[in-house]
Order: structure tokens, then sequence, then C-alpha cells
């Protein structure tokens, strides 16, 4: 409220300047307070866990932030840090860090680092101790409703999860079997509620110590539990694993996997390079590459029908409706724009519901009953996408059509009358070259979207129909960003390393068409 | 005699031509409009049937109850109504408040690596940040092992990811818009004895409004559709945003609630139908300037 205005000051205007640098800089100091205080508590927590690239670069940034806003010069640096800041960590280096995954096995089994894998196996390998007592149990939550287990060790009752260790609980008491019957601070669960989450209870081991060689309480049947010690020893020196039991030795291998001479391996493993071997599978595994070739193929057709449909509809509407004569443009003009204001994914997932089959509105009411596979026949599937997206795109379209075609003075129309031009060479030799002088890097930058327009892909059909046994899960109507997404995060064992190599053959298609429509444009030149 | 014959042809002779000019256009205006608008109909319609599944539907509005609107409060949906416009909101501010910086930056300053920077930006948004989900996924699993705030499930960790993409997409739209402004005007509240910062938030961020209109929407539209990401990103069922959530409910095969999903749609869209009606002006402008919206 106290905002000084220049107009209010004293003829000095250094004295305004001033006091409103006092006024700020609290603001300032705060601000940089937190910032700090923030990215500290960052490297302090990286160097706790042991991550080095983390606390490296928190320390830089916190190096680069005090030294561009304590100091009175590098005005611009201000301005552009937090963007660069954030465009650095979560664009540049996800782009660079997406080539390095390429070049990996990266995936469900190889996605935490060797020292974490070894920590893994040690603290999940375990094989009952023969002979030892059994031990009277009851399976419990703690308050934070995380499951464990009571057990009576000598006679004294003792609980635990599967990250804290087994403590003696004071005041419980024992039930006619033996077992604990009431923890206090923890819920026991009966019979029926254990069968609910029987599976999490055969899985669960609650650890007698901090120390993994200790071991663990396992159960089968929720009532009685036995005692389990680590199956595998790890030995720093020749950095192998032995099992126990059998005395197997598992070495590294170059898959990122400890392994035994007969080829079974550890899980997890860790990730390890694997030169070219992805982009290898890609161009000679047949049926990767027949279906990257299928998708390829139909993400080009569809980027470019979709530009081509939703252009020509748009400057169709926009043609018709220009003419002087015609009323009421502006009530048009907003209601076609209403599907270009309606949320696009919603729209998909709509049209999805009306192009059901038999259920839909358009099979069930419009056709009268008619059965005809809209999304389920694969190329009436790729027909309806483009169908969509023709309604989802046209009114973008028709709006920068109309602003363009406002900008084409009408003598040139009336020259071209004069030497008797009919309608449709007027339309080819005038309008559209001069549209394209402001519309093509639209339509460029439009055909770059739809390449990677995998909401509109997922929504309508998920890809599908499904190619009949496909190893990776795809579909008909897959385009490439959606066989990506299907490797990575849909199919059971992710892939992360080839859907990386794949990202990095779709960023190369778009860079390049993209460059090749710019130069066309000469937009480079004209920004610069 | 004469003169009303005259006049009568001439009459005639106009509605000839309105017949041949005119009347097709309106024709064509309301099938136009009947294609735009017929598949809003069909879900506000959905929202009001009692029906919860796609079979049985006969025609438009047979019933109207709001019955599929409250079987909305057994859901999360709520909740993730509430998540998706918190990280709409906040990546949509910062969005324009970090783009805008650089853009003024670009256009008021000269420094060493300013050419660079530009044709960097340039360079940068051909390829979208969406390619690199499975790297956003890999680094957000490390980040989340040292600060969980900035991890897997964290709606902070998903603004930060929007936030990466904010310079890369948005900086030319403004960098053309704030060189449009005279440098005059800088000059002379330079010599008043303004600072660069009050020359910025008190001039020239209120002269290019509209096109900061323009990128608040554009990144709201964009975090608020976003399924990839946010699906990588975000787990538990009440982190969800609304993209993702309302997948859920048509995603099954033969559980598919099209009903709540209508319901659920109508709301959803409605933050963003009204923010297009108060900005249609603007966007028209921006659209011209070259921005896309998904």
């Amino acid at each position: 409220m106290s905002t000084v205005a220049p107009s209010e000051t004293p003829p000095r205007a250094t004295t305004s300047h001033a006091r409103e640098l006092n006024r700020w800089w609290v603001v300032k100091l705060a601000v940089m307070a937190l910032l700090n205080a923030g990215l500290l508590y960052a490297a302090y927590s990286a160097l706790m866990v042991q991550e080095w690239a983390i606390l490296g670069f928190t320390a830089v940034l916190l190096v680069v932030v005090n030294w561009v806003y304590v100091s009175r010069r590098m005005v611009p640096a201000k301005y552009l840090l937090p963007g660069i800041v954030f465009l650095l960590v979560y664009q540049v280096f996800t782009m660079g860090y997406t080539a390095y995954i390429a070049f990996t096995n990266y995936g469900s089994e190889n996605t935490i680092r060797k020292d974490q894998a070894i920590e893994q196996i040690l603290r999940t390998g375990d094989v009952r101790v023969e002979g030892a007592a059994d031990l009277p149990l009851a399976v419990v939550r703690d308050e934070a409703g995380d499951l464990g287990f009571a057990v009576v060790v000598d006679g004294v009752v003792q609980a635990g999860t599967a990250e804290e260790p087994l403590e003696p609980v004071g005041g419980a008491t024992v039930g006619g079997n033996g077992a604990p019957e009431e923890v206090p601070g923890w819920t026991v669960l009966n019979l029926g509620q254990i069968l609910e989450v029987q599976s999490e209870v055969t899985a669960l081991r609650v650890p007698f110590s901090d120390d993994p060689a200790d071991g663990w309480v396992r159960t089968q049947t929720g009532s009685v539990g036995f005692q389990s010690s680590p199956r595998y020893s790890y030995d720093e020196a020749t950095d192998t694993f032995t099992d126990l039991t059998t005395e197997v030795v598992y070495t590294p291998n170059d898959r990122g996997f400890f392994a035994a001479p007969d080829g079974s391996r550890l899980t997890p493993g860790w990730p390890v390079t694997v030169g070219f071997e992805n982009f290898q599978r890609m161009l000679t595994d047949s049926r990767i590459s027949s279906a990257l070739l299928q998708a390829g193929a139909w993400t080009f057709a569809f980027a470019f029908l979709s530009v081509a449909t939703t252009f020509f509809l748009g400057l169709f509407l926009a043609m018709t409706f220009n003419h002087p004569g015609v009323r009421g443009r502006k009530v048009i003009r907003s209601l076609l724009i209403l599907p270009y204001a309606f949320p696009g994914f919603l729209a998909a997932l709509v049209w999805r519901g009306m192009l059901n089959n038999p259920y839909g509105f358009i099979n069930s009411t419009i056709l009268g009953g008619a059965d005809i596979p809209w999304l389920t026949e694969e190329w009436l599937a790729r027909f309806s996408i483009i169908a969509v997206n023709l309604w989802l795109g046209f009114p973008y379209m028709f709006l920068i059509a109309t602003g363009a075609l406002q900008a084409v003075p009408g003598d040139v129309y009336e020259a071209a009358r004069l030497d008797g031009a009919s309608a449709f060479r007027q339309f080819r030799s005038i309008t559209l070259p001069l549209l394209m002088i402001s519309v093509a890097p639209l339509l460029i930058a439009s055909f770059a979207f739809n390449f990677n327009n995998f909401n509109l892909i997922y929504f309508v059909t998920e890809g599908g129909p499904n190619i009949p046994g496909h190893p990776l899960a795809l579909g008909e109507t897959d385009i490439l960003i959606s066989v990506v997404y299907k490797v990575a995060v849909v199919a059971g064992t992710k892939q992360y390393g080839l859907a990386a190599a794949m990202s990095i053959v779709i960023f190369l298609i778009v860079g390049l068409v993209s460059w090749l429509g710019f130069r066309q444009t000469r937009k480079l030149e004209e920004v610069l | 005699m004469a003169v009303v014959d005259a006049t009568g042809s001439r009459q005639q002779a106009q509605r000839v031509r309105w017949w041949r000019e005119l009347s097709w256009r309106y024709l064509i205006a309301v099938a136009a409009i009947l294609y735009a608008i017929f598949p809003i109909v069909f879900v506000l319609s959905a929202s009001l049937s009692s029906r919860g599944t796609l079979s049985g539907t006969s025609g438009l509005f047979t019933s109207v109850t709001t019955v599929q609107y409250d079987a909305l409060f057994d859901t999360l949906f709520w909740t993730w109504m509430a998540n998706s416009l918190i990280i709409g909101g906040v990546s949509s501010v910062g969005t324009v408040l970090m783009a805008s910086a650089a853009a003024y930056a670009f256009s008021r300053f000269r420094f060493r690596g300013r050419r660079g920077t530009l044709t960097f930006l340039l360079l940068l948004q051909m390829f979208p940040q969406l390619l690199a989900f499975v790297a956003i996924l890999l680094l957000l699993l490390a980040l989340g092992h040292a600060v969980p705030l900035l991890g897997l499930n964290s709606k902070a960790a998903l603004i930060a990811v929007y936030f990466g993409g904010a310079l890369g997409a948005n900086t030319f739209l403004m960098y053309g818009f704030f060189n449009s402004v005279p440098r005059e005007l800088d000059e002379a509240a330079r010599i008043d004895g303004a600072s660069h910062s009050r020359i910025y938030f008190t001039i020239i961020l209120r002269l290019v409004a509209p096109v900061l209109a323009v990128v608040a929407l554009l990144a709201f539209v964009g975090s608020f559709s976003d399924f990839i990401i946010a699906r990588v990103v975000l787990t538990q069922q009440d982190q969800l945003t609304v993209a993702v959530g309302l997948y859920q409910f048509v995603s099954g095969q033969f559980d598919a609630r099209w009903g709540i999903f209508a319901a659920g749609a109508v709301i959803a869209s409605i933050p963003i139908v009204v923010l297009f009606q108060f900005l249609q002006r603007y966007i028209v402008g921006g659209l011209v300037a070259g921005a896309v919206k998904g």
C-alpha cells in the first residue's frame, strides 16, 4: 500500500530509488536466505545418501546463485538464471541423459546403482534356518498402517515391521495358543484380515536387528513364525556373492548382474553400458523393426493428414465467412472455436465413447444400431483418429486463416477478376500463396506437434487394435511416441534403454523436419 | 409503372444475388456449428443421464438428473481437480515470470553469449520435453532418494519438470512482443531514476499484458492436459491429476464408468472454457504470432 510513486517523491529522484532499494532489500534478503537454506538442505541430504552428482550440482548452484544475486553487476543473469536452471536440469540434462540411457540396459531389473543392488540382494535373499525353534506369531499393523509381526521370543513379546527391527513391547499379553494376543501400540489382525493381505504377509520379513546377518522372522501361516538367515554372503575383496546353501559363486557379468557359471543370476542388477545394442535391436530384431517401420510410416501419414485436413477445412470455413455480406460472423466464430476451447484430452475420451461399438452414440443412435467397428478395425481406427483430430484442430486453423485472409489486399482480386481469372484460379494463384507466407511456419509447428500427439492416439484407441501376439504389445494405430510409452511404462518388463533409443530416433526426425521446414520459410534469419 | 418495375427487378436481382452468394454460406455455418458443438452437447447430455454406462443411450437429454454429479463425491475426483488446479496454476504463474524475465533480458540487455543462448533456445524448442520422459523418470528416482520433495509422487517435482519447459516454448513468443515496446520508455524511466527491476515490473510487464495472458493460458492448458509426464511422476491415487484420473474412469474394457466420466469432464472443462472466453481476443492475436495449443 505504501508504494512510492515517482510523482509523489521530491524532485531528487535518487531518494526514491534508495528508499525503494531498502524496502526491497528485506524481501530480497529473505528470499536469498530461503534459497540458501533449501540448497544447503539438499546438499546435506545428498551427502547423507551418497548421491555425489546431486551434491556437486547443488554446491555449484549455491555458489552461482549467491554470486549472481549478491553482485551489483551481471544484471541480465539475474533475469535469466531461474529459467535457465530449470531448463538445464529438466530439459537439457534430461535430453543428454536420454542419449546416455539409450546406450545402457536400464530397465525393470537394472535401475539402481551397483552398491544399492548389493545391499538389496543381501537384504532380500534368505533361507529358512533348519532346526531353529518355531516362534508363536501374530500379524500386526503399526500406527502408520504398515504390516509387521509380533512374536514371542523366550517368553518376551517383540514386535517390528520390515523397516523397524523387532523390539520388546511392554504390557503385551499372550493368548491361549501361545501367540501374542494384545500388543499395546499395535493392531493385531484377525484371520479374515490376514487372508485379505495374504501375499503381503507371506512375503514380509521382519529383521531381528539392524544387521542383516542376524536374519529375519517370516511366516507361511500367519500364526507360526520361522527364522530365516541371509542366503548370500558378499565378499568385497573378490566382488562376488556366495550362496551359503549350495556354495555356488556369483560373479558380476557385463550385463550388470551377479551370475553363476550355469547362467542363473541374482536380481536386482545395475545398469551397464551396452554400446549400440538398443539401436541394433531396432534395426535387426524383425518384430521390433517391422513394428517401428509401420508406426513410423503411420506417424508421418497421421501428422501430415491431420495438418492437411484441419487446414483445408479451416481455410474453407474462413473463406466462406469472410464475405462482407455474412451477418453474425462473431457468433459463428465464437461457436466454431468451442472445440478449441474444450480441453483436448477430454474431447478425445468423449469421442472414444461416442465411437464405441456397439454402444456408442454414433452406432447405436445416429446410425440406428449399425455395427461399424470404428475403433477396432485397423483402417477404420486410423480413419476415426484423423476424423477426431479434424474436429479438434479445425478451429485453430479457422482462426489463423481468418486472421491471415484479412491481411490479403482486396485490389489483387480486383485485378485478377479484370483479367478473367476464375474463382478457383484466384484461390490457387492468389489466396493460397499469399496465405502460405504467414501460415507456413504454423503448419510446420502443427506437424511437429501432431507428430508427438500422444494424448489423441492413447485416449482414442490406446494404439489398438492390437497386433496379435506382438512381443511389445503394440497396436496398429500406435505412433512412435506411444510405442516409446508402451515400452517404458506399460510393458511388464520395462526396457528403458530401448525406449530411450527410440526417443533419440524421434528427436532426430522431429529436429530434421522442423529444421528443413524452418529453413524453407527463412524463419531462422527473421527471428534473429 | 416503369419506375416500379425497375425497383422490382432490382430487388429481384438483389434477392437472386443473395441466394447465389450468401445463402449457402449460412447453410455451411449451420452444418459447421452442429459439427462443432455436437460432442459437447453429447457429453452434457450423458452427464445428466441416469445411466452410468454407454449401453442404452437412445437420445439426447432423455432424462435429466444429477446422480452422476453426486456420484463424483464418492470418488477422488475433487482431489484430482484440486491437484490439477494447483499444479496448473503454479506452473502457469512460474512459467510467465521466468519466460518474461528471460525475454526482458534478451530484449533490453546486450551481454556476452546473448546471440548464442537465443539460437540455442530456438533449436531447443523443436524438441518437446515429453520425449525425455524416461530420463525424467530416472532423474526423479535419483533426486527423490536425496530430496523426497523433488522425487516421484510429489506435486512440487512435477511443477519443477514443467518449469523446465518454460523457457524453451515461450521465450520467443514473448521476445518479439518485448521488442515491440519502444525503448524510449525505459530510457525515460531510467533518467527518472528507476532501477532495472522497477522498469521490468511496472512498465514492461504492463505493456505486454496480452502476451502474458496467452502464455499463462497455454502453460495452464499444457500442464492441465499433460498425461505422460504426470502419469510417470505421480503414482499414488490421491496425488493424480484430473487428466490421469478421468482416464482411469473409462480405460477399463468392461468396467468403464462413462456417466461419472461425463460429469467429471464437464466440470474439468469449465476452468479452461471460461479462461478461453475471457482471453479470446488476446488468443486470436497470439495465435497468429505462433502459439499452438494441445
